[in-house]
Formats: C-alpha cells, sequence, structure tokens
C-alpha cells in the first residue's frame, strides 16, 4: 500500500529543472530506495515532501492527505522525519539533548489542550517532564548502543556516530515514515554494516523508510522497492533485481555504449 | 568611594535584566539583535508617565513597562523573523534608533522630578543606595529564577535547537517563527522593566540616553560573561558597569575622558576573543541528566575549560 504519494512533483531553481514531473511512490513498511547520479535532484525531492523546500508545481499525498505547500514544522507533526545530506545536529546539545528534541512535539501533542498550555505546563513542570523525556531518550539510545555516550556533547562524535545520532534523534519522534538522505557516506565498511542492521531493525519497528543511497550494494540488500531518478525525471522503478537490468539505469550510470 | 561602588552595583543590577533579556534572544535563540536601548527607553518612558503624569504607583508602573516592550519587542520580532546575523542586527539597531528619535522628537527634555517609588511608606531614594540595592537585585534574582526555569525546560531547549540548526529544528516539529517571536517578547519585557529602575533611580528621563552605544554595552555583557550562560551575563554587567565607572570610582573622573571607557571595552573584548572567546564563565553549560555532581563538574571546569564534556 502507498503511504506516500507525489504527482508531477516539479521544482525549478532559475534555469535548472531540478524535479520534472516525477511520479514517487513510497510503500508502506518497505525500505524504499531512491538512487540516481550526483545532482539528479534526489535531495530536493526530500526536500519538497518534507517542506523544506515548496514544490514549483504538482501534489504531495501523504496518509490520503494533500500535505503540499505545508510548512516543514507541520509536515514533522504529522509523521514524517528526516535526516540530512550534511549532518544537522545541535552541535553544542549533548546526545542524549539532541534525542530528546526530537522528543520535542510528542509532548505538546496532547489534543485536548492547545499548544500554549501545554507549553506553559512544560515551563512549570520541567524538572518532571525532562526525566520522562530523558528516559524515553535513553531506551533510543540504547537500540543504537550509545549510551554511554549520552553526555557527550554531539559536536565531539565521531563523523559516524553523528549520522547515528541524526537517525536516533529522527526515530524518536516515532514517525510513519523516516526519510534517510545519503544516511552511508563518509562511514567506512564495518560502520556502513552497522547502519545496514539499524535500518533493519528499524523496518521491524513498523516505520517506513526512504533511503537515498550510493554504496549499490547496501542499496541492493536493504531495499524492496527502488526509485530512479536521473536529470530530475524518474526514469525506472522496480525491485533490486528489475533495477539492476534495466537498460536505462545502467545508462544514467555508466553512459551509453556506442559513445 | 563607597558611594560609588554602591552606584556602580545598583547599575550592575539594572543592566543584569538588560542582559538577561538580551541573552534570552542571543545567548539562547541566537538572534543578533541591537535594540535593547529601545526597549529599555520604553520601559523608562512607562514609569515615567505613569508616576509623573498619571500620578499611579511605581508598582503599577512595573508590570505596564513589561507589557509595553514585550508589544514592541513582538512588533520588531515579526517583521525581522526571516533576517539573520549581521542583517538582522542591522535591522534591529535602526529600530531601536527609532525608538529614541521618536521620544526625541516628541519631547526632547525628556521628563523631570518624577516621584519616587513607595513601599508601604517608604521611600526609595538615590541617597539611602542600601534600601535600592535590595530592591534591584532582588528583581535580578526573580529574573534569573525565572529564566534559568525557561532554558532548563523543554521550551528553553527549542530555543537553543533553534539557535543550533534552524533546519533540523524544523524537522523537529518545531514552528521556528513563534520561537523566534517569542524570545524577542520575553526578551524585550525584561529589558523594559530595568528601564523602569532606572527611572525610580535617577527621577529622570531623557531620551538621550538610550543611544546605540547603551544595546552595543549590553551585547557586549552577554558576549563577555558567555552566551546563554545567566549567572554568565551578570558577571558580565558587573564588568561593563566597573569599567563605566572606575574613572569616578578612583577620582579622576577629571582627568581620564569618557571615552577611554569605551577603549577598555574593546580591549576587553579583543582580549577575551584571544584568551576565552567563549565568555568568561563559557556558554550554557546545563546539561540533563549529567550524572556527576556539582563538585565533579567544577573540578572539571577548572581542569580543562569547557573544550570537552565529561565522560558519563
Ligand atoms: N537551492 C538551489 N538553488 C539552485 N539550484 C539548486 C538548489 N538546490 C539544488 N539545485 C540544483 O538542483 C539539482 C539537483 O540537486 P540535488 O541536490 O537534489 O541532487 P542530488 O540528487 O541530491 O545529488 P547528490 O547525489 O550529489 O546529493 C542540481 O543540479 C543542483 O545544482
Ligand atoms: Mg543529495
Amino acid at each position: 500500500m502507498k503511504i506516500l504519494e507525489t504527482e508531477n512533483l516539479s521544482r525549478i531553481f532559475g534555469g535548472v529543472v531540478a524535479v520534472n514531473d516525477v511520479n514517487f511512490s513510497v510503500y508502506e513498511g518497505m525500505v524504499n530506495g531512491l538512487i540516481g547520479p550526483n545532482g539528479a535532484g534526489k535531495t530536493t525531492l526530500f526536500n519538497q515532501i518534507t517542506g523544506m523546500d515548496k514544490p514549483t508545481r504538482g501534489k504531495i499525498m501523504f496518509d490520503g492527505k494533500d500535505i503540499t505547500g505545508l510548512p516543514a514544522w507541520k509536515i514533522s507533526r504529522l509523521g514524517i522525519a528526516r535526516t540530512f545530506q550534511n549532518i544537522r545536529l545541535y552541535r553544542e546539545l549533548t546526545v542524549v539533548e539532541n534525542v530528546m528534541m526530537g522528543l520535542h512535539f510528542k509532548v505538546g501533542s496532547d489534543p485536548f489542550k492547545g499548544r500554549f498550555a501545554q507549553a506553559v505546563k512544560s515551563y512549570f513542570c520541567a524538572s518532571k517532564e525532562n526525566r520522562e523525556l530523558y528516559a524515553q531518550a535513553m531506551e533510543w539510545l540504547s537500540f543504537f548502543g550509545m549510551e554511554s555516550e549520552a553526555q557527550e556533547f554531539a559536536r565531539n562524535l565521531p563523523y559516524g556516530r553523528q549520522r547515528e545520532l541524526e537517525i536516533a534523534r529522527a526515530l524518536a519522534a516515532e514517525p510513519k515514515v523516516l526519510f534517510l538522505d545519503e544516511p552511508a557516506a563518509g562511514m567506512n565498511p564495518a560502520e556502513t554494516e552497522h547502519l545496514m542492521g539499524i535500518v533493519d531493525k528499524i523496518k521491524k519497528h513498523g516505520i517506513t523508510v526512504v533511503l537515498i543511497e550510493h554504496d549499490m550494494k547496501l542499496v541492493m540488500n536493504i531495499c524492496d522497492n527502488i526509485t530512479v531518478l536521473s536529470f530530475g525525471q524518474k526514469i525506472a522503478e522496480g525491485s533490486p533485481e528489475e533495477i539492476r537490468s534495466n537498460p536505462l539505469v545502467i545508462e544514467a550510470y555508466l553512459g551509453r555504449e556506442d559513445d | 568611594m563607597l558611594n560609588f561602588f554602591q552606584l556602580i552595583i545598583i547599575y550592575a543590577g539594572i543592566y543584569a535584566l538588560m542582559a538577561i533579556g538580551q541573552n534570552c534572544i542571543t545567548g539562547n535563540t541566537g538572534m543578533l539583535s541591537l535594540c535593547h536601548a529601545g526597549f529599555f527607553c520604553i520601559g523608562s518612558y512607562a514609569t515615567g508617565i505613569i508616576c509623573k503624569t498619571l500620578g499611579l504607583s511605581f508598582w503599577l508602573s512595573l508590570p505596564v513597562a513589561a507589557i509595553c516592550s514585550a508589544v514592541v519587542g513582538f512588533l520588531i520580532g515579526v517583521p525581522t523573523l526571516r533576517l539573520k546575523g549581521d542583517y538582522l542586527c542591522i535591522a534591529t539597531l535602526g529600530l531601536g534608533e527609532i525608538i529614541r528619535n521618536i521620544a526625541t522628537n516628541m519631547n526632547p527634555v525628556g521628563l523631570m522630578s518624577i516621584p519616587r517609588a513607595e513601599l508601604f511608606g517608604y521611600q526609595f531614594s538615590s541617597r539611602n543606595k542600601v534600601t535600592f540595592i535590595l530592591l534591584v537585585w532582588f528583581f535580578v534574582l526573580v529574573a534569573y529564577i525565572l529564566f534559568r526555569q525557561l532554558s532548563h525546560s523543554r521550551i528553553g531547549r527549542a530555543m537553543t535547537a533553534v539557535r543550533e540548526d534552524e533546519v533540523a529544528a524544523q524537522s523537529n516539529g518545531i514552528n521556528v517563527a513563534k520561537y523566534k517571536i517569542g524570545a524577542f517578547t520575553l526578551g524585550a519585557a525584561i529589558g523594559g522593566t530595568a528601564g523602569c529602575f532606572a527611572t525610580a533611580y535617577t527621577l529622570t528621563v531623557q531620551p538621550s540616553s538610550y543611544t546605540f552605544m547603551v544595546s552595543v554595552m549590553v551585547l557586549c555583557m552577554v558576549v563577555l560573561g558567555g552566551m546563554g550562560n545567566l549567572l554568565g551575563v551578570i558577571v558580565g554587567a558587573f564588568i561593563i558597569e566597573f569599567i563605566q565607572y572606575f574613572p569616578q570610582l578612583v577620582g579622576l573622573s577629571s582627568v581620564i575622558p569618557a571615552q577611554a571607557t569605551q577603549i577598555i571595552y574593546g580591549l576587553c573584548l579583543v582580549v577575551l576573543m584571544i584568551w576565552r572567546p567563549q565568555g568568561i564563565l563559557g556558554r550554557d553549560k546545563y546539561r540533563y541528566g549529567d550524572p556527576r555532581s556539582a563538585k565533579e563538574r567544577l573540578v572539571s571546569f577548572f581542569r580543562r575549560g569547557e573544550k570537552k564534556g565529561g565522560k558519563a
């Protein structure tokens, strides 16, 4: 079943058509791969879906709702979480506080109370609430085996750990769909292996994953469904086997044979 | 000599309130704003007008000053929302000057001989400085407790998140615009109360005293003491006020020109940026769930500064 779908989504930057009439589907409960050569428009597509960039035209449907043009913070609250290609952590906060930020709006989402009333309550009951958030955040950290680094500043973590912390922060909001933008970039093979295990666990947790990745071994191993972008256009979609043998995809990556 | 010491303590208290407000905007939320003199001006006028023109109590003017400044802070926060860094700095600088110019144009002389603040029949007079010190520092303590609670709560953490990375904050469901405007409003409110006490002490309001230099001084206090560190900014307020009144303290005000203090600020900032760029007390060091005791934390602070976090 499709949980998220874009219809003829386009984004034009001046003269560059970064995303061109893309119909992108995300299937519930699967690991959805999004691949394509550099500059194909993958990150731009992510930015549009998560509300950080406005579509030039087209429509984005999530969970039966039209979310086109909603502000990013609202989209996050609907259950779409993401990580960034260039890591965006709260560098001066500790590891556990970063994850507590991921839990931020879970507190304010009581439907019977206004968010302002909830904020006032958070102010007066800060230490009790902090204790609860801390306990939950530590659970997420143990999911990643990072409890021992909980009090470290995020900026002091090694690169691979920072990428994992970003995933932990996104996961803490318990999203319906998790968008990962090149999570394995800059990781060594051991760290990539560890990451594959994590993605698998996330999938078993029932969270839909959308993954941009250049590491073909990783993509072919863990994705259930793959979409290929090239120069802003969708050129193929299907299972890893289908994508591997698709001549259009091979051409996009390696160039035409008679060149 | 003792008199000047007391004077410094009073002004340090008034400016500590200003610095706490500036810290909310710049230290916690990361917006480089330069219009605290404007909020100071509005607070001073609110007290002046209420106590003199309307003949009402000083204690009524305190919340009114805070609310008036908060409204102006809100009005400044909304249009400057999309601006960052130096652009925000220049825009707020202009807005602060506009406030001062409006005040000057309405009445360049300002207000004189404003009635004293009273509590149960006791008059707070500038002649009895000790009671005034108690009055001002009581409110500094209140502001400190309130803002400390804020920065340790989920809301304060979200403000820090906005400072650290706006885009990431949005991805965590934070309405960045709301937090920025909120920080401006709160910071302005506390700046207004500082103006209130300044008026109660000097019993005059002069539009010429709310210049852009005041805003710069307040920003210096925050940078000097440590961004986001409440105790730090209070220390910063002390240091800056000490420098300001140093010539009078040592009885050399006729020898040392007033401009010399500005040179000393500059020197202080340069030395600090080389020696300790994170400010005297460093950035906000609050870490939730740190299992180390206060003593261990203190030891590690002196041992290696705030360079690297401790192990859990
Ligand atoms: N803000 C922007 N302004 C102008 N052009 C942009 C902007 N963002 C992206 N582009 C252009 O859009 C195209 C697609 O960029 P995008 O970052 O989405 O590619 P990508 O598929 O994520 O590439 P990579 O694999 O290198 O991350 C590129 O040509 C890029 O230069
Ligand atoms: Mg990209």
